[in-house]
């Protein structure tokens, strides 16, 4: 079977209502990252928010997040991670979940 | 003076708050997004029947999408689909079996029940941590100003990540194993193309469950009707899905271009995409459902059914959640738990769960997710397909070519059938 997206991932992400808080929720140390072997996050986040860097860490953005937990439950390192949800009434909005 | 501080307003801690409240305790019920169901994504389809006593003729206000009146399940392979159909018009008429309907628009009615019932609902609000003396909580903190709240019984609702519980070392903090994920794309279609394609009328709905479409990611898909959209997704082994480096939406991708799947949803557009976990390890996984001046629910407590065929986890959610609300008065009068987890003993949720305990593992197993179905459709395909002027070949031999070329040994597939009559009797 194909291993196509059918539609461009950023008008995908804007289906999605985000109430962005100023304050990031989830929190990635690059430096622990550097030595993952496996970066685990980066196929399976669904909002595709992990992007590896040239020097072997991630840059992460949360701003598009859903809050569902998938990186840190197959996060391949102790303390790469540092999660919460966003504060009160931020973060993602589903209208159709 | 707060008696029961419920966190979350999904249907296990609304349905808390609606009998606790009932049984005249003050009730608060905390949700952190900005109205109940903001946070929440699933298939879905919600079983209403557990309702029934609680609040009589629900289904006359229910925010329903399409009454489910037929129910599919579909074994695919690349080019193949065998499709298990049934439809009765029983499930068109009260009391109903399932709806299709959306998580904003459940949650907020059922969490209105719990309000009309007198619990106060403050969303916009986190419940960060656990306030605890001695070995006891009394209490969550939350991310308001002066946020401390405090009361004789705290019950988690908080859903399939729970830091209450995992605060409370009832719940590890990762088991990627016991969890899938699930990504679902709604996509909207006028509700005569719905109606055409589905075969379905009014208010009639459709439920199809999918087997064998996740690139042996072990897992499944699912096509739901609603009004004017589909709902189509899949749900994979999160532990699996990982470790295969497949992106998420590509596995909806490869779903919707399915020979199968393409004609049902060719010029619909994508409405909203979602994502969510599910926990999956059923009655053997199950998280400790009380600790000191806590219970713990739904999600939270690990309650969803995935048992192949059954995805149920809103009726169970709101099952445990009806029985911690129920039992909140005694547990408080006496400090001790027990009477919830009798009552949970009692009721379908741990007796289905007890039942059904050895499923998710047959269900996820890679015979079954990668094999089976294989098999199935070349046999079928064998006994429909007309070779003459070959003579046609003998059921027999066709299942052991079936079972060859996706290999399968026939005392596996006997033991696996066994395995299946115990698991599913
Ligand atoms: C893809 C998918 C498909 C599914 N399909 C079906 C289906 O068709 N039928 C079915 O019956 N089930 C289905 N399920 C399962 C079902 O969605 C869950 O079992 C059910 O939602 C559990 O209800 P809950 O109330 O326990 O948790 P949730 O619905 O997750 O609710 C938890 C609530 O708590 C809130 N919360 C969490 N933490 C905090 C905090 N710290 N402070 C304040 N609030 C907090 C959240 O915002 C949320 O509102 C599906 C699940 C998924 C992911
Ligand atoms: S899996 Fe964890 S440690 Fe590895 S790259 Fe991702 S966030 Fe970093
Ligand atoms: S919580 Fe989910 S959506 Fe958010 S970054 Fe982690 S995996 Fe991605």
């Amino acid at each position: 079977m194909s291993g196509y997206d059918d539609i461009a991932f950023d008008d995908r992400m804007q289906t999605v209502e985000f109430r962005v808080a100023e304050r990031a929720h989830i929190v990635v140390d690059s430096d622990v990252c550097r030595s993952c072997t496996t970066k685990a996050c980066v196929s399976a986040c669904p909002a595709n928010l992990f992007a590896p860097t040239s020097d072997g860490g991630i840059l992460f953005n949360y701003e598009q997040c859903f809050e569902c937990g998938t990186c840190y439950q197959v996060c391949n390192a102790e303390g790469a991670l540092t999660w919460t949800y966003p504060d009160g009434g931020h973060g993602v909005v589903f209208r159709h979940g | 003076m707060t008696d029961v501080i419920v966190v979350g307003a999904g249907p296990a801690g609304a349905a808390a708050a609606l009998m606790a409240a009932r049984d005249g305790l003050e009730v608060v019920l905390l949700e952190r997004g900005p109205f109940p169901g903001s946070k929440n994504a699933y298939g879905g389809v919600v079983y209403g029947r557990v309702l029934d006593d609680v609040l009589p003729r629900w289904w006359e206000e229910v925010p329903v999408q399409r009454w489910v009146t037929r129910r599919s399940t579909m074994v695919l392979t690349d080019t193949q689909a065998l499709t298990v159909d049934f439809r009765t018009t029983a499930w068109g008429e009260a009391p109903y079996n399932g709806c299709t309907t959306f998580r904003a628009d459940f949650d907020g009615w059922l969490a209105g029940k719990a309000v009309e019932a007198g619990a106060h609902l403050v969303v916009n609000t986190v419940a960060t941590g656990l306030i605890v003396e001695g070995n006891r909580v009394v209490g969550v903190r939350t991310d308001r100003q002066d946020g401390d709240l405090r009361a004789p019984l705290v019950i988690a609702a908080d859903g399939v990540n729970s830091f209450l519980a995992k605060e409370a070392g009832l719940l590890p903090r990762t088991q990627a194993k016991h969890l899938t994920l699930g990504v679902k794309e709604v996509l909207s279609l006028p509700r005569e193309v719905i109606d055409e394609r589905f075969g379905v009328r009014g208010d009639e709905g459709v439920d199809v469950e999918l087997l064998g479409c996740t690139r042996g990611i072990p897992g499944g898909g699912f096509v739901y009707t609603n009004r004017d959209s589909l709902s189509v997704g899949v749900v994979v082994s999160l532990e699996h899905l990982a470790a295969s480096k497949v992106r998420p939406e590509e596995l909806i991708a490869d779903l919707k271009a399915h020979p199968a799947i393409a004609p049902w949803v060719e010029g619909a557009e994508l409405k909203e995409y979602t994502a969510h976990l599910i926990p999956e390890g059923g009655y053997d996984h199950l998280t400790p459902l009380s600790t000191a001046g806590m219970l713990v629910t739904g999600d939270a407590a690990g309650l969803c059914l995935a048992a192949g065929l059954w995805l149920e986890g809103v009726n169970f959610a709101i099952g445990s959640g009806l029985a911690a609300g129920r039992t909140a008065r005694r547990i408080i009068e006496t400090g001790d738990a027990k009477p919830y987890r009798a009552a949970l003993k009692d009721s379908f949720v741990l007796k289905d769960h007890k039942r059904l305990r050895g499923a998710p593992r047959l269900v996820l197993s890679e015979r079954v997710q990668q094999r089976y179905p294989g098999l199935v459709a070349d046999l079928v395909e064998g006994l429909f397909t007309v070779g003459n002027p070959t003579a046609k070949p003998g059921a027999l031999r066709l299942l052991r070519g079936a079972a060859k070329n996706n290999g399968v040994k026939l005392r596996h597939l006997v033991a696996d059938g066994l395995a299946g009559g115990r698991v599913f009797k």
